[in-house]
């Protein structure tokens, strides 16, 4: 099956459209390999090809969406007959509405190349040798490292195609793999870990080594941390970690969150949220961007959307529903799986850099706690209300340099407040997967909570 | 689902070109989803999944392969690419003859959610809706939400064995926005059983729906949480879900095997205080981690892991065991046909003890009485654990005095659970979704409500 049957099928869908009826056909298939090792060998090869077709149709104004994990004809049938049941269910909303051919113009395709044959292409054995080298490679990178973890490689191929019956279409392909790695050091009793990875649009571009030192150093610089004593204190966020506050911060910037109530910065439009220094751009034309894609999961052209410029709130993230419910325009950001209506999300999520290196801007306090790790971030931060408060491993910093690491404390205030609180935004953007790019924050006062 | 001969023959076909062992999993998920929101039905779906993942084992390496194809062709072709990717050669292993296992299902599911209109499904919704906005005016916004899903899975492999299990989840979600000058708060509630539609005998929609709401408004006039270590009240079913963290993860045979464990090497030590018992049991009956057999086949059981505080046993999957020489407890699960099986928890709880829930306050002159938490996280290998406070109270001279906002827990599971020194004789589970390695299943966990010691609280207070 080659991409172009994959825009069959959701045409042949698109063209079956009833007189008053909208019916738009999502069809993706995904090739993935993924290689677990453990100890030096291979403890799991899976090889996977997975395919799913997703039916929205909209009529009398209602909406309705059923999914199936298979593209047989028989299934497909079955398929569009629940969603046309499914629409007859729905609530009228003047709202609901696929993509029309005005809605996509005006605005110039993204020319992007987002596809590597060599993720397909390269023998599965050059895989799996790829990941047992990571393996022994952190076991080689410190002597107090002992033991890994896991190690795993993964890579996949993803292929869209969707079709409007109003017209618009849309189709995409793109690759990436990826290594990770999490390294243990230290006794049992005493044991840090730490995480390494690598990830790239093509597998000849994976560095092992990268990953492999990344997982060792992160591991080893925690050993004989310990649980400090509480206190308020600037807080440096590895840039991993700003990736994930990033990203929950993302989720208040949607059209979605703030038309039901469920943002933050609902009625906030062109007020200032953040320090001057703050602006927040998401931008899936950018091929850096793992989340990159042309067009959006109704097939409007994806741009540039500058959320908020010089700490001023200036847009929410609109799909063509909740731009029509917002009296806004649609930004392009509609996100879904082949099994859900579309929904609003980021793609691209960045801080643009600033101009300090991470060592640069460790140096601009004389002692902060570097946050090496957070963990319940969902659980302990709420978009809503804003509240920050996560369980953090990391180091603190002196003059400039790394000192004792520290284990078992909370950090907590509120996003709002770190927003306002940025006081250095790095240089080294790093793009993640997952929608969002990290670079190394400086927040000038955080609750630290310890022994 | 599928004819015994073509399971034999998808079984030796994946083990003919040689191979320890091989497993077939089929499996047919059909399930519907509604959300309802700002007084009317936002979307209606359903979706249906069907296909078979094939496991090869040869030695330490694991091939495996997926299809949504379950003609003999298909899996053929599935049982080919498992067997090359799990790099066996050799001699062809034979294929012992299937022996269906007789499963008891831990309860019967009275009424099947297909069998149920679309309209009655929302009207459940639409009680809830109006029912959590009459509960208090500061209510500004309320989104419910309707899931059933039925999952029929066939697991059969080289040992011979032949299982099935049909498994029926219903869940019910309220959240809520309330709204005052001090701020927005959220409060939501969503409990799931692994029942048909019968759920709603056991919760009504209006019950969810009042504590959902109820959780939001008091949280209006909640003081920012303390920043201190402090003696922590778990009310019953609220605390399950550190245990599952702190403790659960930890007892899970593949990361002991791997050393990623503070409890690798510990069978047969005292890791808890006395009274303290934590049990992983997939025959709980209704409840959301239930099962009649786990998705290797094994039939579920209670494993026993810390009996009166001494640890007495980890949980397995099939391979973890077979490599032990021992039995599998049950424990092997995944999410779909698509994921290989690991070891994962079923229904979590430390069984009751003796005291009085309200004299467990009183007896705590100033801390924490935790009623609701999100979700969590552990590092295994540390012990090091964190997990949201969603709905809490301040405790002062053994009396609840004022609502704290939402703050982060935090601890080490090995300490945690021996500074438990408070047991009550109340229970209650807690419905969940755990994730692992990028899999997520149901599971419950359960407590009655009980004292640790000390935890830290990150709030924001001084």
């Amino acid at each position: 099956m080659s991409s172009k049957d994959l825009f069959e099928i959701a045409r042949t869908i698109a063209d079956a459209a009833r007189p008053g009826e909208q019916l738009e056909a999502y069809v993706v298939r995904s090739r993935e390999t993924e290689v677990k090792v453990f100890n030096g060998a291979v403890e799991s090869l899976s090889v996977a090809e997975a395919a799913g077709i997703g039916v929205r149709v909209i009529a009398d104004g209602r909406q309705g969406i059923a999914s199936a994990g298979s593209l047989d004809a028989d299934v497909i049938t079955e398929t569009l007959a629940d969603a046309r049941d499914n629409a007859t269910y729905g609530a009228p909303d003047a709202g609901y509405g696929l993509a029309e051919p005005r809605d996509v113009e005006g605005v110039p395709a993204p020319d992007l190349d987002l596809w590597r044959d060599d993720v397909l292409g390269t023998p599965t054995a050059e895989k799996v040798a790829l990941a047992i080298a990571a393996d022994r490679a952190v076991l080689a990178a410190d002597a107090r490292i002992r033991g890994v973890e896991s190690t795993d490689y993964g890579d996949a191929a993803l292929e869209m195609a969707m079709v409007a019956s109003t017209g618009v279409s849309a189709t995409m392909a793109r690759t990436m793999s990826s290594v990770g790695t999490s390294a243990m050091a230290g006794e049992r009793d005493a044991t840090q870990t730490g995480y390494g990875f690598d990830v790239r649009r093509s597998f000849g571009e994976l560095d092992v080594e990268r990953a492999a030192t990344m997982a060792a150093e992160r591991a080893t610089r925690l050993l004989g941390a310990t649980q400090p004593s509480g206190q308020r204190l600037p807080v440096i966020f590895d840039p991993m970690v700003t990736a994930s506050v990033l990203s929950l911060i993302g989720s208040a910037l949607n059209g979605e969150a703030v038309l039901r109530g469920r943002s933050m910065f609902a009625d906030r439009l062109g007020e200032i949220v953040g320090a001057g220094s703050v602006t927040i751009v998401d931008d899936p034309t950018n091929p850096d961007a793992f989340g990159a894609s042309p067009f959006d999961g109704e097939g409007v052209r994806t741009r540039a959307n500058t959320l908020v410029r010089d700490g001023r709130l200036e847009r929410f993230l609109h799909n063509l529903y909740t731009a029509r419910r917002a009296g806004a325009q649609t930004t392009g950001s509609a996100v879904r799986s082949y099994a859900s209506t579309p929904g609003v999300g980021a793609r691209a999520l960045h801080f643009l850099p600033g101009t300090k290196s991470p060592a640069e801007v460790m140096a601009s306090v004389p002692e902060a706690l570097y946050l090496q790790s957070v963990s319940g971030l969902h659980s302990g931060t709420n978009p809503v209300s804003g509240d920050f408060s996560v369980g953090a491993e990391g180091l603190m910093v002196r003059n400039g340099q790394f000192a004792e690491p520290v284990r078992e404390v909370t950090v907590a205030s509120t996003l709002p407040r770190m927003l306002l609180d940025i006081v250095e935004i790095g240089s080294d953007l790093t793009w993640l997967p997952g929608g969002t790019a990290g670079v190394t924050l400086l927040v000038s006062e955080m609750t630290m909570a310890g022994a | 689902m599928l004819e015994t001969p073509i399971v034999e023959a998808t079984l030796q076909r994946a083990l003919a070109g040689g191979g320890d062992f091989a497993d077939v999993f089929v499996e047919d998920r059909a399930s519907t989803s509604s959300t309802y929101d700002d007084g009317k039905v936002e979307e209606m779906r359903s979706s249906r999944s069907r296909g078979a993942g094939i496991r090869v084992v040869r030695g330490e390496t694991t091939g495996f392969a997926h299809t949504s194809d379950i003609s003999l062709e298909g899996l053929r072709a599935a049982a080919d690419a498992a067997a090359a990717a799990a790099q066996a050669g050799g001699p062809g292993t034979k294929v012992a003859p299937l022996v269906e296992r007789t499963s008891t299902r831990p309860h019967l599911i009275e009424t099947l959610p297909e069998t149920v209109s679309k309209a009655k499904k929302v009207e459940m919704m639409a009680r809830a809706d109006e029912a959590a906005r009459a509960e208090s005016g500061s209510i500004t916004q309320v989104t419910s939400s309707y899931a059933d899903s039925r999952r029929r899975i066939l697991v059969a492999n080289s040992d011979g064995v032949l299982a099935t299990d049909d498994q029926v989840r219903t869940r019910f979600a309220v959240s809520c926005v309330a709204s005052a000058d001090t701020g927005l708060q959220t409060g939501s509630e969503a409990p799931g059983r692994t029942v048909g539609f019968e759920f709603f005998d056991e919760h009504p929609p209006e019950e969810i729906a009042r504590i959902a709401a109820a959780r939001a408004v008091s949280k209006l006039e909640a003081r920012p949480a303390p920043s201190a270590k402090l003696p922590v009240v778990l009310r019953r079913g609220a605390g399950g879900v550190l245990f599952h963290e702190a403790c659960g993860h930890g007892l899970e045979a593949d990361l002991v095997s791997r050393d990623a464990s503070v409890f690798a090497g510990k069978v047969g030590e005292r890791v808890a205080g006395r009274g303290v018992t934590l049990v992983d049991d997939g025959t709980l009956a209704r409840d959301w981690g239930a099962c009649a057999i786990d998705d290797e086949g094994a039939l579920a059981q209670r494993n026993v892991l810390i009996d009166d505080g001494i640890l007495t046993d980890y949980m397995w999957d099939l391979l973890r065991a077979r490599r032990d020489g021992r039995a599998s407890s049950g424990n092997g699960r995944r999410e779909t046909y698509q994921h290989l099986p690991m070891v994962r928890m079923t229904n979590t709880y430390i069984t009751e003890g003796t005291e009085d829930p309200d004299e467990i306050i009183r007896q705590t002159p100033y801390g924490l009485y935790c009623v609701a938490l999100g979700g969590g996280q552990v590092n295994t290998a540390t012990g090091d654990f964190v997990f949201g406070i969603t709905e809490a109270y301040m405790i002062e001279e053994g009396r609840i005095t004022y609502p704290v906002r939402s703050a982060q827990l935090i601890g080490n599971g090995p300490d945690a659970l021996r500074a438990v020194d408070a047991v009550g004789n109340d229970f209650e589970t807690w419905t969940g979704m755990c994730g692992k390695d990028g899999q997520s299943v149901p599971v419950s966990a359960g407590q009655p409500t009980l004292r640790v010691a000390e935890l830290t609280v990150g709030g924001t207070a001084a």
